[in-house]
């Protein structure tokens, strides 16, 4: 704003205010009647959506110590009463997790390299991006009730799965990240006279490859997470366990699932921030 | 870069020779562990039922085709659910999350005992999908919308928390210096040196969560907690895939619509 601007209504009444020594700070939309126009909006929608919503709250008050419950069964925590289920679950979880991460990975690299603008062409480069878009728009438990229908009951619908969704993930950062690699190498390897896989293998891949591994190692992670979800529909892994455990109200098995699994996740993410220190 | 004298040519090697065996070995027991890991999963695989995979992939598919549209009427009222959950939802989550973070990051925490705790509630709200969060719900609260809300706000706390409390701890700390040198009080720093600095990112942040919750609210239903899903579970059980292909359409525009929404707002904030 410059100063020499004819000062409005609001600009005014700050100055007045200013010279008797308050001040405030400007507002974020300087147009008064947007500001009340937005604030109106969003006050109108609150309503219209708390009216939406209904609470039986007898019902709630009754779920309280259902809730209470589940609340200090995380004090007391049962892991051996069901701990057969357990380790079968979370076995079955880490490697759906580690195998759809794999093979989710590999069949990313081809993707992504098709996905990037800069060096395939737009046929290709079409192709690639609506696999890419299929996969990202639905969720992983949505994907899951199709192959679970498609391949049956089972570990190996979930595996399908997560690797589905994987390479939607991967593929869409690997090509953002191959968009973004420095011009000069990819000619200088194409200028020796590299033929594609050559040139993709020394001028791509160096500048891509710390990014891929920490991108997989953060894949692993999501995929951990979304296999405790995917047996709620069938596709195996510890989720049917806790379902089970859930609908059963045995929140203490429940209560010792989701403890491993926070610690499973903390100790990956703990992981995967040394082995991306050690890759850059 | 190692030269290797092979007879008396030199051959240029990608690696030294030993650093080439630990590389090999690091590959091979990564493979390993990949063949083990797949031999476990078809252990617990039925392949029979892999046999017709292609006929049951066709038959789904022709059965979806052309989606039921007659619903379509009777499905506005879910979907405005699925959008008053993630949006609801996320509102309560970032209400939650927003102190939660100005007492998870190091330099504006009151005291490092409050700050493990805010971290320990921000890693167990992550690291739990909505989904499970929705089943815990049902059971407490009731199935319903509202289940649905608690459990989006509940799973939107940690991510919008560590995105935020990592925006706060990134701040530069010469305003912060400036302010306190004036005498100014802690809430006054916090409101006039550190909430300029981290607004634009938690809008950005706000907008990402309700754009994924949107997603996440779609598939709530299968579990009870309202929305959409609620349609979808019935429409799957009922082996109705011409209306289950109607709900997917629905489900592909409103997160296009989402996604835009949300790509448009954080071009403008940030």
């Amino acid at each position: 704003m410059s100063a020499s601007a004819p000062a409005s209504g609001a600009d005014s009444k700050r100055l007045a205010q200013l010279r008797d020594g308050i001040w405030k700070p400007l507002p974020l939309i300087r147009d008064a009647r947007w500001r009340w126009a937005l604030n109106a909006s969003v006050l109108l929608y609150i309503v219209l959506a708390w009216l939406s919503v209904d609470i039986n709250w007898a019902r709630v008050a009754q779920g309280m110590d259902r809730g209470l419950a589940f609340m200090a069964s995380f004090l007391q925590p049962d892991f051996i009463t069901r701990g057969g289920e357990i380790f079968t679950g979370l076995k079955e979880s880490l490697t759906m997790t580690l195998a759809s991460t794999v093979i989710g990975v590999l069949l990313a690299i081809p993707v992504g390299l098709g996905a990037a603008r800069n060096i395939s062409p737009l046929p290709v480069y079409l192709f690639c991006r609506s696999i890419i878009a299929l996969s990202r728009t639905f969720q992983e438990i949505i994907i899951a009730i199709l192959f679970v229908a498609m391949f049956g009951f089972g570990p190996l619908a979930g595996v399908v799965t997560l690797a589905f969704a994987t390479i939607g993930f991967m593929a869409k950062l690997l090509a953002e990240d191959i968009e973004d690699t420095q011009r000069e190498p990819l000619e200088a390897i194409r200028a020796t006279g590299a033929s594609w896989l050559q040139w993709v293998n020394y001028a791509v891949q160096p500048q891509v490859m710390p990014r891929l591994i920490g991108l997989s190692l953060y894949r692993l992670d999501i995929n951990f997470r979304e296999s405790a979800v995917i047996g709620i529909v069938g596709a195996g892994g510890i989720g049917a366990t806790l379902n089970t455990s859930i609908n059963r109200y045995d929140y203490d098995t429940s209560a010792a699932i989701l403890l491993l699994i926070i610690v499973i996740v903390l100790m990956s993410e703990y992981l995967s921030g040394y082995v991306r220190k050690w890759t850059q | 870069m190692p030269l290797i004298k092979r007879g008396d040519e030199p051959v240029w090697k990608k690696r030294e020779p030993l650093k080439q065996y630990a590389h090999w070995a690091g590959w091979m027991l990564g493979g390993m562990l990949f063949v083990w890991c797949w031999a476990l999963i078809s252990e617990n695989t039925i392949w029979e039922f892999l046999y017709d995979a292609d006929e049951q992939a066709a038959s789904l598919i022709g059965r979806m085709i052309p989606p039921d549209w007659s619903i379509t009427g009777s499905l506005m009222r879910p979907l405005w659910d699925t959008i008053n959950i993630a949006t609801v939802g996320t509102a309560l989550g970032i209400l939650i999350a927003f102190p939660l973070a100005f007492l998870a990051a190091r330099n504006t925490s009151p005291h490092p005992a409050l700050r493990a705790f805010a971290l320990a509630v921000i890693v167990s709200s992550r690291s739990i999908n909505a989904l499970i969060w929705a089943m815990l719900l049902v059971t407490i609260v009731g199935p319903g919308i509202f289940a649905g809300m608690l459990a989006i706000a509940l799973r939107s706390i940690g991510f919008v928390g560590k995105l935020l409390y990592e925006a706060i701890e990134e701040i530069h700390p010469t305003p912060v210096e400036a302010l306190s040198a004036t005498g100014a009080g802690r809430t006054q720093v916090l409101a006039y040196a550190v909430w300029p600095q981290i607004m634009p990112a938690f809008a950005g942040i706000s907008v990402y969560r309700w754009d994924i919750n949107i997603r996440e609210a779609t598939t709530l239903g299968l579990v009870g907690a309202g929305g959409i899903g609620l349609q979808m579970n019935a429409a799957i059980n009922n082996l109705a895939w011409a209306q289950v292909a109607t709900v997917f359409v629905l489900i592909f525009a409103t997160v296009v619509a989402s996604e835009w929404v949300s790509a448009k707002v954080r071009h403008a904030v940030l």
